[in-house]
């Protein structure tokens, strides 16, 4: 029973705010000056660490990035099995399963992507947030958290339940068995490390532009973290038509 | 001196004329105005100026500015001065022509392709298109909002990144700075100024 005891009070937190801040809109901000203050020490983070240590991944031989790349996808792959299952879709389930079984032993641990390579197979990626999207879980408010960047109420208690859905978190953030295997507490560091300088290293002309070109980048910053999160959720591309009426006077 | 200087400027004019005539079809129209767009930005033998006021002169006669300002500004725009929004509408030009440059010359390397388009409405077709880099990097899908209302020139009212639309960023970083000051324009003016100089 205590095993699914956190996951539980997770829930229950998640749908505790988010029938609390149903009414809300989706740009209401929790604690806006606090977040501000977070968001420039993340962006001095940013400048003085993240930045530089991506744009060195970046001169890194194109191999070794795209191996990165591939090896922290395919173990992304493993969280989107629970939450596909979750959304009922068994097929998307079984394809994201096929791929990171494909590239693990067929591409050398992930390295290569065997399966998007030599398969039809195009595996998406989910998590709890857009799970509970899908279920018409609001956001909740908007605020910024140390290192992590920007997130909802909705978005923070999701990667907390993500922690108990993901296999590669329990294997090695704490450490329990799964089919036989178990790892320790660094790998699931280093995997987030990794992850998260290989999404900083592909994308940095574009994160420098915006730095450059922003009049507000706090507000730029959360306007693409929310439209990207609405798009997963409704798998949209963003074209809708909202406020694009008459614009001739 | 002067009438030298109007001279070259007629002449960069009339030479960059070919620049400015684009298929009407949506498809085509962005096609042949990107590919235009890169060869300027990767000519090697243009200056940084020279490449800059050339991709200006493309986005004046090119994008809808004047429509893509009030759509940043938002509904506050109906309840402004007539010499407020005109003074709105010039440096909203300015900071969008200086924005559009810097962003612009950062991908001067890439290849383009358009792969589609899809009506929305009479107004508006959405045009597909990828941008690639020389390396094995991701493939970057970029859509085009065109607003095609006079069928025979059409515009470019935004740009769609990987579903994340630029004139809605905007819209929210105008919004931001207007919500926390009260609604006065004026702050938002001094902000674009700003840019603008900076």
């Amino acid at each position: 029973m205590t095993r699914f005891k956190l996951p539980l009070v997770t829930l229950t937190i998640i749908l505790f705010l988010s029938l609390s801040h149903n009414e809300l809109k989706a740009e209401k901000e929790c604690f806006e000056k606090v977040s501000r203050s977070v968001f420039k020490f993340n962006t001095a983070l940013d400048n003085t660490l993240l930045g530089p240590v991506a744009r060195l991944y970046n001169k890194l031989p194109q191999k070794v990035k795209e191996g990165t790349g591939n090896v922290t996808s395919n173990i992304g792959r493993l969280l989107s099995v629970p939450n596909h299952l979750l959304q009922g879709n068994v097929s998307d389930a079984a394809d994201s399963f096929g791929a990171f079984t494909i590239n693990l032993f067929f591409g050398i641990g992930g390295l290569n992507d065997v399966a998007s390579a030599y398969t039809d197979i195009q595996p998406t990626q989910e998590d709890l947030s857009q799970t509970l999207g899908v279920y018409g879980v609001k956001n909740g408010c908007y605020f910024v958290l140390p290192v992590l960047g920007p997130t909802t109420v909705r978005d923070t208690a999701a990667m907390v339940g993500d922690t108990f859905l993901d296999p590669f978190a329990t294997m090695t953030w704490r450490q329990k068995e799964v089919l036989n295997e178990t790892f320790n507490k660094s790998n699931y560091v280093l995997y987030k490390g990794a992850d998260a300088i290989d999404f900083r290293g592909d994308n940095d002309t574009n994160i420098e532009s915006l730095k450059k070109n922003s009049i507000d980048l706090y507000a730029a910053t959360k306007s693409l973290y929310l439209q990207n999160k609405k798009n997963k959720i409704e798998n949209s591309t963003g074209n809708e038509e909202d406020g694009w009426g008459n614009l001739d006077k | 001196m002067k009438k030298l200087v109007f001279i070259f400027f007629i002449f960069l004019v009339l030479n960059n004329n070919k620049l400015l005539a684009y298929s009407s079809e949506p498809k085509s129209f962005i096609s042949e105005l990107v590919t235009e767009a890169i060869n300027v930005l990767s000519d090697k033998s243009l200056s940084d100026e020279k490449k800059n006021n050339v991709i200006a002169l493309i986005a004046k006669e090119n994008v809808d500015i004047k429509a893509l300002g009030y759509y940043t500004l938002g509904s506050i725009r109906k309840s402004l001065d007539k010499s407020i929004l005109e003074q709105y509408n010039n440096l909203f030009e300015k900071y969008f022509l200086k924005s559009l440059t810097s962003r612009l010359s950062e991908y001067s390397d890439q290849k383009f392709e358009v792969t589609g388009a899809e009506q929305k409405s009479a107004n508006y077709t959405i045009v597909f298109s990828k941008v690639s880099g020389e390396t094995k990097s991701p493939e970057i899908k970029v859509n085009w909002r065109v607003y095609t209302k006079n069928p025979s020139k059409p515009l470019i009212r935004d740009l769609i990144v990987e579903g994340l639309s630029l004139a809605k960023t905007q819209k929210e970083e105008f919004a931001s700075i207007l919500n926390s000051n009260n609604n006065d324009v004026a702050k938002l003016l001094d902000k674009l100024k700003e840019f603008i100089n900076n």
